[in-house]
């Protein structure tokens, strides 16, 4: 039954499709691996094995009636910011505490429709704010990947944590993720596997649990360019109850995938190369520069000279988006409530027994941005800085057609190691924050490893509305580096 | 610059957050450091920089005034921490 958990998601499909396996055999082997591994991982918060099962018969029965969907019978994860009908979900915050949703994020929606089963909700940072999966209320996720030799546990990365984790572990065939600064592509270089953020406005965000509105954006997290591929383009589309939502048409994205990209202009961004870079990642920069070559790519180095100044506008904007967002936690209508003597005094209990350390961090620093005195000098500023980081952006695309660059400064690092020091934490967005404020799709996937055999990932970033030479790009990368490591089972 | 004690607790009161005393000074150590860090951006020249609110320009569309969702009260309720009768059940407001 184990070799079904490491199939990829095409491979899967096209087993289903073909009746090599049923959707309940390979769902089923899925929920074992799940129970064997998650006391260990801590990957996800929530099983749902009669939901997946039941799901996985039904999607049986169509393939036998020729009535399969485009992913019919796939046993997939779901971050837990994605609201489940039905299904308690959380944010990995106390203060949604047992919430059920009523109604079901269109992401989500969009999978079912398609025939996915669904496995159960994926550990995340609480509400998305965080780089190693800590701040989530359910505890970390661990890792599946470990230096050699050491047995000390690490980060699967954050936001997207449990996603990432599911994935590298062969415990779901791909999941749903989001990322807001980094929380896909950052934990996607940190256990091996293939993330991507879109264009903001491709995925509905209706029905995920909203952090920061104008950055937030939902995209998978899978084991290859051509799955991560597959599962975009079910995710994506056009939804009324999302006014951010591109009204425009879904490519058939795993049609890139193994396109030529001989020809095209790539900008290795100068800015992006910092003197803190740990050598491996510099060098293997240097390979995938040489991969693109090798493929027929033109090399170009650009300039992108507001980079330094992207992570701390968005410590400004996401924070007070967020609390402005996380305003609507008062204890009454859902989620936790503690009494107080009066109604302010519950408000401010409900919210400082419901949100952890980072969350309460954060709204405080949003409230201050915003608050009277300071939002020009801060909040606006940041605006305006924002902007020059687009155009930035637009200038560079003017010469090349996309931009390569190391997903994150270090690889995974040891649980606990930066939890004291907040902005060593943020850190860890450098290089993928920047696509989030100028809106942009950015791609990591694995590219090799360090010399302690941790993964290491690159990351492209294209034009709006171009994922498709992202995958382009990303499936000749694939090819190259040919990446077919997996962490060793220690779980 | 220079966030206190009094300004974290100010703040606090804004964002509807119970800050126990002794956390004021601690609180007020971290946020400066990460306001401190935030400081750089003084450094870039925004004149005449409009500041980007979207991060796609995008026109909001606008959709026919028409009612397509409603009559969910159980629904709406069914998280409640307290309800009654139909009702959310809140602490006291008016005296």
């Amino acid at each position: 039954m184990s070799a079904l958990t490491a199939l990829t998601l095409k491979g899967a499909l096209e087993g289903l499709a073909s009746k090599q396996f049923s959707s309940e055999e390979i769902t089923r082997a899925h929920i074992a691996a799940i129970e064997a591994a998650n006391p260990q991982l801590n990957a996800y918060v929530l099983t749902t094995p009669e939901k997946a099962l039941e799901g996985a018969r039904a999607a049986d029965a169509r393939i036998a009636a020729g009535e399969a969907r485009p992913l019919e019978g796939a046993p997939i994860g779901i971050k837990d910011l994605f609201c489940t009908e039905g299904v308690r979900s959380t944010a990995c915050s106390k203060i949604l505490g047992n919430f059920i949703p009523p109604y079901e994020s269109t992401v989500t929606a969009n999978l079912w429709r398609e025939g996915a089963v669904m496995l159960g909700k994926l550990n995340l940072d609480e509400f998305a704010m965080g780089s190693s999966n800590e701040s989530s209320a359910f505890g970390p996720v661990v890792n599946p990947w470990k230096s050699r030799g050491s047995n000390q546990p690490l980060t699967p990365g954050g936001s997207s944590g449990g996603s990432a984790a599911a994935v590298a572990a062969d415990l779901c065939l791909a999941a749903t993720a989001t990322d807001t600064g980094g929380s896909i592509r950052q934990p996607a270089a940190f256990t091996g596997t293939v993330g991507i953020k879109p264009t903001y406005g491709r995925c509905s965000r209706y029905g995920i649990v909203a952090f920061a509105s104008s950055l937030d954006q939902a995209g998978p997290i899978a084991k290859t360019v051509e799955d991560a591929a597959i599962l975009l383009r079910a995710m994506a589309g056009h939804d009324q109850k999302d006014s951010t939502s591109l009204n425009i048409e879904v490519p058939d994205f795993a049609s890139f995938v193994g396109k030529s990209v001989k020809g095209l202009r790539i900008g290795v961004p100068k800015e992006y190369r910092l003197d803190s870079m740990p050598a491996e990642i510099a060098a293997l920069w240097d390979q995938g520069i040489a991969w693109l070559k090798a493929a027929g790519c033109e090399i170009r180095e650009v300039s992108l000279p507001h980079t330094k100044y992207a992570l701390p506008a968005y410590y400004i904007i996401a924070p007070a988006e967020a609390s402005s967002n996380l305003a609507r936690y008062d204890g009454m209508r859902f989620g936790l409530r503690q009494e107080g003597g009066t109604l302010t005094e519950t408000y401010e209990n409900s919210r400082a027994a419901g949100f952890g350390a980072e969350v309460q961090r954060r709204i405080l620093i949003g409230t201050y941005v915003l608050s009277a005195g300071y939002y020009d000098a801060y909040y606006l500023k940041a605006l305006k800085v924002r902007r020059r980081i687009a155009d930035d952006f637009e200038a560079a695309f003017t010469e090349v057609d996309a931009l390569l660059t190391p997903t994150a400064p270090s690889a995974a690092f040891g649980l606990g190691e930066r939890v004291a020091d907040p902005i060593a934490m943020y850190l860890n967005d450098v290089f993928t924050v920047t696509t989030n404020l100028a809106g942009l799709p950015g791609l990591s996937l694995p590219a090799g490893l360090d010399s302690t055999g941790l993964p290491l990932g690159l990351q492209l970033i294209g034009r709006p509305l171009d994922e498709g030479t992202l995958f382009s790009l990303a499936g000749a990368m694939e090819d190259a580096a040919g990446f077919r490591s997996k962490p060793e089972k220690w779980w | 610059m220079a966030v206190d004690a009094a300004t974290v607790k100010k703040v606090a009161r804004l964002a509807r957050l119970a800050v126990p005393e002794a956390r004021l000074e601690p609180l007020a150590k971290e946020l400066n450091a990460i306001i401190a860090w935030i400081e750089q951006l003084g450094e870039v020249d925004t004149d005449g920089v409009e500041p980007m609110t979207s991060a796609v320009a995008v026109k909001l569309p606008m959709r026919e005034d028409v009612i397509t969702d409603g009559a969910q009260r159980d629904k709406v309720l069914a998280n409640a921490p307290k309800s009654a009768d139909g009702f959310f059940v809140v602490p006291k407001v008016v005296e």
